[in-house]
């Protein structure tokens, strides 16, 4: 049987977990490929309708990064992305979908390793997930 | 803090009595307009009304037993500018719960607005009651059977009907958050209403000699609600937990959503979901059909038209929190999905996370509206 490859849509804010991520790249730490990163300019931004959408299309996964808890650059955007994922979750949780295909990290712009090592995690942890539910469901 | 009176009813009639108490409250202008329940002129419903004049009070119910359009977004349309007159506005408790989300999300203001509130004896389908009328022709009074069980708040249907399921579970037979409540339970609407009047309002009241009112509430009434709220409240506790045992896992809740042809008039009739323009009715949802194309070739087939359960997920991540249980989108589903009570039985667990009750303050942020900082660790994985 072919390897399970998770595939992960990140939403990532410009002024942390992107930047973040560039330094991952810069200083050339490993992380699997199984990431699309979607550039955002605030955790804040990330609509609810982003995350499930990536979800009912097929994502295995979906990451959300922002800046750490104090330090957002519109003072209080990640706050509000933070309430409005865990309203999400509880509400999938509550018809049955698993929320742990989600995650929201705060991942700073020097957090390059970081960064690299989320990516790395949530592969793992997707891997033996397997493959999103959502994927063939034609009824949605 | 409130006061309270009694109205003695006149010819056994109290509908006759209250339709004197409105009245006088027109002709003595505490209110400049009232909005109340009219029976339309074929007797298959009721509609809400906007009444200037006193001689339009003809044939209007407070405790008419439908509800075909939730009368919060009516309010809001009229005051979301300044309205230029006082407006009372009889409504029901499921309303005036709406009213109270609406204020805190800035699409209704009170300023001018006199709440009264009634003790609510259900309400059956707009249907349902239209056939009743049909079959039990003039005369014989729908309301009245209702009223009949008021005093001992054991309320029976008529043969062959029910009451709408929202109203069987519904926890909140009283109102509360009202300038003036007109209270049935524990009363015998033959002989007396019930009066509980915010201290301003009944202080005008007493000046203008339209009714005195002491301090004092009514205990045969208290009692009454006390054993009617728990009697729904169990019975919301068994309806939510078939529906969560129906519902274990994603394909259960296609199941239960598999005739939804995305109408969207559940959100038409919710009041909670108050946008002027829905994104799910906007361009970002025309997708082109190469789009469409993409995701059946992905998928091996998609339903048309797309987005079905994105939207009754997303509607519920924007309204579950501050869903009031009217139950409305329930009476607007062409196909009988089990929608209000996918939202209450959800919006119970998310309203639970923030200690949130809808409808409960007009000072308490909505939980979708505001944040704490030191709150949901380990959301972003902390542990």
């Amino acid at each position: 049987m072919e390897e399970f490859k998770p595939r992960i849509i990140a939403f990532l804010c410009h002024w942390c977990t992107y930047t973040g991520a560039d330094l991952a790249g810069t200083t050339r730490q490993q992380y699997p490929p199984n990431i699309r990163i979607i550039h955002m300019m605030c955790s804040g931004a990330v609509d609810t309708i982003y995350i499930l959408k990536a979800l009912i299309d097929g994502a295995d996964g979906v990451l959300i990064g922002g800046c750490h808890p104090g330090d957002c650059h519109y003072q209080t955007g990640n706050y509000k992305a933070r309430r409005r994922i865990a309203i999400l979750k509880e509400i999938l949780n509550q018809v049955g979908f698993s929320d742990d295909r989600i995650w929201l990290r705060w991942i700073s712009a020097s957090e390059g390793k970081l960064f690299a090592d989320t990516v790395t995690r949530m592969v793992e942890e997707l891997q033996k997930m397997g493959p999103n539910p959502m994927k063939k469901l034609w009824l949605a | 803090m409130s006061k309270s009176a009694m109205l003695e009813v006149k010819n056994n009639d109290p509908i006759g009595t209250l339709r004197d108490f409105f009245r006088d409250l027109l002709e003595k202008k505490i209110v400049e307009a009232l909005l109340i329940p009219k029976k339309l002129p074929s007797g298959d419903g009721y509609c809400q009304t906007l009444i200037r004049d006193p001689e339009m009070l003809v044939d209007v119910n407070p405790f008419a037993p439908t509800l075909a359009v939730q009368s919060a977004r009516i309010i809001s349309h009229l005051t979301i500018t300044e309205p230029g007159s006082q407006i009372g506005a009889v409504l029901k408790s499921c309303e005036i719960r709406a009213v109270v989300e609406l204020v805190k999300f800035l699409q209704v203001k009170l300023d001018r607005l006199i709440l009264i509130g009634v003790d609510c004896l259900g309400t059956y389908e707009p249907s349902d009651y239209a056939k009743m009328n049909q079959q039990e022709g003039e005369g014989i009074s729908i309301t009245g059977k209702l009223l009949k069980g008021a005093q001992q708040g054991k309320i029976e249907p008529q043969d062959g009907y029910d009451l709408r399921l929202a109203c069987q579970i519904c926890e909140y037979p009283n109102p509360q958050n009202a300038d003036v409540i007109i209270g049935l339970f524990g009363h015998n609407p033959q002989k007396e209403i019930y009066l509980q009047l915010q201290d301003g309002l009944a202080d005008e009241l007493a000046q203008e000699g339209i009714l005195a009112s002491s301090e004092g509430g009514s205990t045969s009434r208290d009692s009454v609600i006390e054993r009617l709220t728990e009697e729904r409240l169990k019975r919301r506790d068994e309806v939510f937990d078939a529906f969560r045992s129906r519902v274990k896992g994603l394909q259960d809740l296609m199941d239960a959503l598999s005739t939804c042809m995305r109408c969207h008039n559940c959100m038409v009739a919710c009041p909670i979901c108050y946008c002027k323009e829905c994104v799910f009715r906007t361009p970002t949802f025309e997708h082109k059909a190469d789009q469409i194309l993409r995701w059946a070739d992905r998928k091996g087939g998609v339903r048309m038209p797309t987005d079905t359960l994105l939207f009754h997920l997303i509607r519920l991540s924007h309204m579950a929190t501050s869903c009031i249980g009217c139950g409305l989108c329930d009476s607007a589903c062409p196909n009988d999905l089990p929608v209000a009570t996918l939202f209450r039985a959800v919006g119970q667990r998310v309203q639970g996370m923030f200690d949130y009750s809808p409808g409960r303050s007009v000072d308490e942020e909505p939980p979708v509206a505001t944040f704490r900082e030191d709150e949901l660790q380990a959301e972003s994985g902390k542990t």
